[in-house]
């Protein structure tokens, strides 16, 4: 780790499936993980629908890719932000979103949710203390 | 003979679904697909325009497009109906016309 | 498009050697896969292709070496969980070959 780490934020906006650029999204930050920056991602719009439980791709023959969020922990990407207003007008609560955990390191391995729910105004202001920005 | 129309496009995103509910008569039926699906959801901040919508039109949703993002039929609004392939197929057979809201 | 044969079977192949179908896979093929590098598999060996396919089952993605690399010292120790074991076990990389022995597509992120 050394100085020049900056911050990235991935600002997922768009419901997976009808479109790629969920997919894109993911493989994107999956790679970036191998950069050692700060990466957190956040989830406003329809990309909240990126991360409802119980995707079942059998009907639709689609690649299901909603495992692969549950991965996010163990590279290290562990500070996903969703955000409330955008859960409420679409019917939602954190009920309908996968459980996603990282284990905490400093902690002895401990659990923990990788999901903070944030106001519109909070995302605002998370956003405005980024480094880089970059959002589908 | 009514006309179907089917909607791809999330409601939440695009205009395409208020377009075809202030456009298609009544008496018609309109199909939710793909990212559409999410527009029949319990709870929305359109799920009042729907029902209004589903006094004079038939409304129907793509039971494994629902299931790909997750949902069920029970997490739809009362009076939506949930067809599969074959149920698509019936509907474009029963129709004069199919109208495609991009 | 390329093929190797396993067990009398025509399995197709990427240009570099990775499954097209990913269902196409049972041991033989990693066995001929490794013969192809000149890889004589092991227990060892086994262990982590194993490892990878629950990986993959699980989670749909081929980990990173990093997370691989970590995965595999929580699971089975950290005397495997090192990338020095690991690259001598698949001297072309443990994300690349071993992913290729586990009929798992390139790992995302690897050129």
């Amino acid at each position: 780790m050394s100085d020049d780490i900056k911050k990235f934020m991935f600002v997922n906006t768009k419901a997976p499936y009808g479109t790629v650029y969920a997919l894109e999204s993911l493989e994107v930050v999956l790679i970036s993980a191998a950069f050692d920056q700060d990466v957190s991602l956040a989830f406003c719009d329809d990309g909240v629908f990126q991360i409802t439980k119980n995707q079942n791709t059998e009907g639709s023959g689609m690649k299901n890719f909603s495992p692969a969020y549950k991965a996010l922990g163990d590279y290290d990407i562990n500070k996903l932000y969703v955000e409330k207003e955008s859960l409420e007008e679409r019917g939602l609560t954190l009920d309908n979103l996968m459980d996603l955990t990282y284990e905490d390191e400093d902690d002895d391995w401990a659990e923990k949710p990788s999901i903070k729910l944030v106001t519109r105004a909070e995302l605002a202001d998370l956003m405005d203390q980024q480094d880089v920005v970059i959002s589908s | 003979m009514a006309m179907l129309h089917t909607v791809n496009k999330s409601p939440f995103e695009r205009n395409s679904l208020n377009s075809c509910l202030t456009k298609s008569k009544e008496g018609s039926t309109i199909l939710l697909i793909e990212d559409a699906v999410l527009g029949a959801l319990k709870g929305t901040v359109i799920a009042d325009k729907l029902t209004t919508a589903m006094t004079t039109k038939n409304i129907y949703v793509l039971g494994s497009d629902l299931n790909t993002r997750g949902f069920t039929e029970a997490d739809i609004l009362d009076g939506i109906k949930v067809v599969d392939y074959s149920g698509f197929v019936d509907l474009v057979a029963e129709h004069a016309n199919v109208q495609s809201w991009l | 498009m390329a093929t190797i044969t396993v067990d009398g079977k025509e399995i197709e192949v990427d240009e570099e050697g990775y499954l097209v179908n990913l269902s196409d896979w049972f041991p033989a093929v990693a066995e001929e896969m490794a013969k192809i590098d000149e890889v004589e598999l092991g227990e060892d060996h086994w262990d982590i292709i194993n490892f990878l396919r629950e990986y993959y089952e699980e989670y749909q993605i081929a980990p990173a070496v990093r997370v691989l690399t970590k995965a595999v010292a929580k699971k089975l120790g950290k005397e495997k969980g090192n990338s020095k074991y690991l690259y001598e076990l698949f001297p072309y990389g443990p994300g690349k070959q071993a992913c290729k022995f586990a009929g798992l597509p390139k790992p995302t992120g690897c050129v």
